[in-house]
């Protein structure tokens, strides 16, 4: 069974969230994806414990939902940064280089597709067109856009972040 | 049924309105290559590979989940349908491993079948080859998920059917895999090794943990006594192996194979399982007398024992505490046996022929070594038995009559019978009317039990008592019964459960029958035709009346139930965590 008390004996304020959506949803047909998706604004990801509370709570095997997280790119199963870095990998930004935009990010922060610094400061995630084409190639770190970009760019962006 | 005209092939039919396309051209004897579906099962047009011209259709359809209608004009064979399958197989092949030489299914594979239907002779397109881990954790299961071609049939077979849901489509586009949950091995979730996913592959993505080298070994070990026993489902689908038809007895060929590859004694399990009738009649009778827990559910079958471990432990104490059949046979062989022959139990190693997969499983487990040494050393299934005879070059179709060894050489109709579902019910019924009641019954055969009904229910009057008893087969069925009795809907004294649905004739371990034939017959009926046949030639068909039980009871274990009989044929359950969590 679930508890809502951590080890300390203090309330685990994600965990109560998370079973008030449960909760929510518990009797609403195909409510899986809307459950990931707000279980994924309460943690920032979806890690087994969270997709083992969801398939208790939702009565789907875990195999399922698994399946559901892993089918979507929107799901992850890594924890996210403090800043989420979002590489353009539209058609327009594509053919404008932004491949190499990411070579470098994962070349700056020592980190692949999807996964988050150890410091938990920035995560690299390549994503589909964000509607901004005129800037191509265009990324997005939390909600700022920063585009026409140059791989020789990329140390000067991240460097605005280096303090924050 | 209402009736529809269609036209197939320039040929015009008459065709149930709720048929498919393909099951219209089946009846018509028009051939048409399928690979993800399998009736009942899989039908979920995903492969394409049963693609159709219909008249009318903007594209090829499916004829597989294609519903005919009225004056529906299908062409199978045209250009475009030629052409549309057979670059669909290519691609199909284009990522495949191709290690066709060393891979268990060759010559018994779907993939390969069509390669050969289809005449592919080159290979046009070489795809990304994948490369993923092969999981051979699981002592029951390897999955190699390098040969998986993504027709799902296991999947749906784990999920819908068996309601065990451990393996699913995971990721996306080339990347889609079938795997666990967090890609752990079959041993780390809540597998019952089973085995039905084994059965449905179409290729060999899937297959059981070999150990016949083990056996190999052993039999070439000079300071071993080898014995083997085999469960009364293998003899009646071993000769499919050999390209007998289904339901085929070869009870004979199987001791006389087994004879030549060196085994010392060939024993029966099936006497092993009258031992069970009467440790589990006795356990009935005293539950229902002295007030004990009920429903008593039967324990043969260690797939259901895993499923109710792993899902239900509030039944845990329901479930009979008798070993399964072999496991019981094992360890009289390495006590009573052993005594009585003045073999050292430690020289002795015990071989179990099953139709199963998670038997392979269940003889790990740590607490069925009764003597301090395994129960049961190795356990291989019927496939791996006609695999050690292929390869010791046995001519299985021609070979001398031969019997059962002694001394526990002799098993009635009612130890035959576990094969197939109810069976163990019903040998329990032969049993405990003639106990309770103190007469001898003639009329034996328990038709209610009988058959492939997912539940079946039965009331029997025996003496001074109306029996409640319930019959399930396949886990889903299972999780229904028990779901049922949860909810307070329904009462019983008695519960037979067997993991495989139509119990152990289509066990997880039993030769595998391709989709082209599989969707179309009946395995479970026909194989337990053979079982019932087996059972009614037999001169004693009641548990109770086998003389070498009785001679065991006497010389060893004076009376079912007694200290010395839970010692060494009883066992235990734990409830199991069905997701550890993992250190995040």
């Amino acid at each position: 069974m679930s508890t809502n008390k951590c080890c300390c004996g203090c309330v685990d304020e994600r965990e109560q969230k998370l079973q008030e959506i449960i909760a929510k949803y518990k009797d609403t047909r195909g409510a899986l994806i809307p459950v990931l998706h707000e279980a994924q604004e309460v943690y920032g990801y979806l890690p087994m414990s969270v997709q083992k509370k969801i398939s208790e709570g939702l009565n789907l095997p875990l195999s399922e939902i698994y399946g559901v997280v892993t089918f979507y790119t929107q799901f992850s199963l890594k924890p996210k940064g403090r800043f989420k870095v979002n590489i353009c990998m539209g058609t327009a930004c594509y053919v404008k280089g932004s491949g190499q935009i990411l070579d470098k990010f994962k070349e700056k922060l020592g980190i692949d597709v999807g996964e988050c610094t150890e410091d938990g400061k920035f995560s690299l995630d390549a994503c589909r067109c964000i509607g901004a084409c005129g800037l191509a190639p265009v990324i997005m770190i939390n909600d700022d856009v920063h585009g026409r970009l140059d791989p020789d760019d990329v140390e000067g962006v991240l460097e605005k972040y280096k303090d924050l | 049924m209402e009736m529809v005209n269609i036209t197939i092939d320039n040929r015009k039919l008459e065709v149930p309105k709720n048929y498919t396309i393909l099951e219209a051209a089946k009846e018509a004897n028009i051939a048409i290559p399928t690979l993800c579906f399998l009736k009942d099962i899989n039908e979920i047009g995903a492969c394409r590979m049963c693609v159709v011209e219909v008249q009318g259709a903007r594209s090829l359809q499916a004829a597989c989940v294609y519903p005919v209608s009225e004056g529906l004009v299908i062409n199978t064979k045209s250009q475009a349908v030629r052409e549309a399958r057979k670059v669909t197989l290519e691609l199909i092949l284009s990522n495949h491993d191709k290690k066709c030489l060393t891979c268990v299914r060759s010559s018994n594979c779907e993939l390969q079948q069509l390669a050969e239907d289809l005449n592919v002779k080159a290979l046009r397109f070489e795809g990304e080859s994948v490369n993923h881990p092969i999981d051979d954790f699981s002592p029951s299961i390897v999955r190699d998920p390098n040969k998986c071609v993504l027709c799902r049939r296991c999947v749906s077979m784990c999920k819908n059917i068996q309601t065990v849901s451990v393996i699913d489509t995971n990721e996306r586009g080339f990347k889609t895999i079938v795997s666990s949950a967090f890609n752990k091995s079959l041993n780390e979730v809540p597998c019952t090794m089973c085995g039905q996913c084994i059965t449905v592959c179409p290729v060999g993505a899937l297959k059981e943990k070999d150990d016949t080298e083990k056996v190999w070994e052993a039999l070439a070990n000079k300071d071993l006594h080898v014995v083997v026993q085999t469960a009364p489902a293998v003899r009646v689908a071993l000769g499919e192996e050999f390209g007998m038809p289904i339901g085929s007895r070869v009870t004979s060929n199987m001791i006389a194979s087994l004879r030549r590859l060196g085994f010392a004694k060939v024993f029966d399990t099936d006497t092993a399982a009258d031992l069970t009738i009467m440790e589990e009649g006795t356990e009935l009778i005293n539950r229902i007398k002295n007030g004990g827990k009920l429903p008593l559910i039967t324990s043969c079958s260690p797939g259901w024992i895993k499923f109710c471990e792993h899902n239900y432990p509030e039944f845990l104490e329901n479930l009979s505490s008798c070993k399964s059949p072999h496991e019981m046979f094992g360890a009289v062989l390495k006590s009573y046996y052993a005594e009585k022959m003045g073999i050292d139990p430690a020289k002795i190693f015990v071989v179990s022929i099953m139709p199963c997969t998670a038997k392979k499983y269940e003889a790990q487990r740590p607490e069925l070594s009764a003597t301090g040494y395994a129960d049961v050393d190795v356990v291989l299934t019927t496939r791996e038995l006609a695999q050690m005879i292929k390869e010791a070059g046995i001519d299985f179709t021609e070979l001398p009559e031969r019997h059962f060894d002694d001394p526990m050489g002799e098993a009635t109709g009612a130890g035959v019978i576990f094969g197939a579902t109810g069976g163990v019910m019903e040998a329990a019924l032969r049993t405990v009317a003639e106990v309770l009641s103190g007469k001898s019954i003639d009329n034996i055969e328990y038709e209610a039990v009988r058959g492939v009904e997912g539940i079946k229910e039965a009331t029997i009057e025996l003496e001074g008592l109306t029996l409640k008893a319930a019959v399930a087969h396949g886990l889903g069925n299972a999780r229904k019964l028990l779901e049922k009795i949860k909810a307070g809907e329904a009462e019983y004294h008695f519960i037979e459960v067997m993991g495989c649905p139509g119990g152990c004739v289509n066990g997880g371990g039993q030769p595998i029958q391709p989709s082209q034939v599989r969707s179309w017959v009946d395995l479970r009926t026909e194989r337990a035709k053979a079982i019932y046949e087996e059972d009614r030639e037999l001169p004693i068909r009641k548990s109770h009346e086998n003389e070498k039980v009785k001679t065991l009871y006497a010389e060893y274990f004076e009376a079912p139930g007694s200290h010395k009989a839970h010692k060494l044929l009883h066992t235990h359950y734990v409830a199991r965590e069905n997701y550890p969590e993992d250190k995040e």
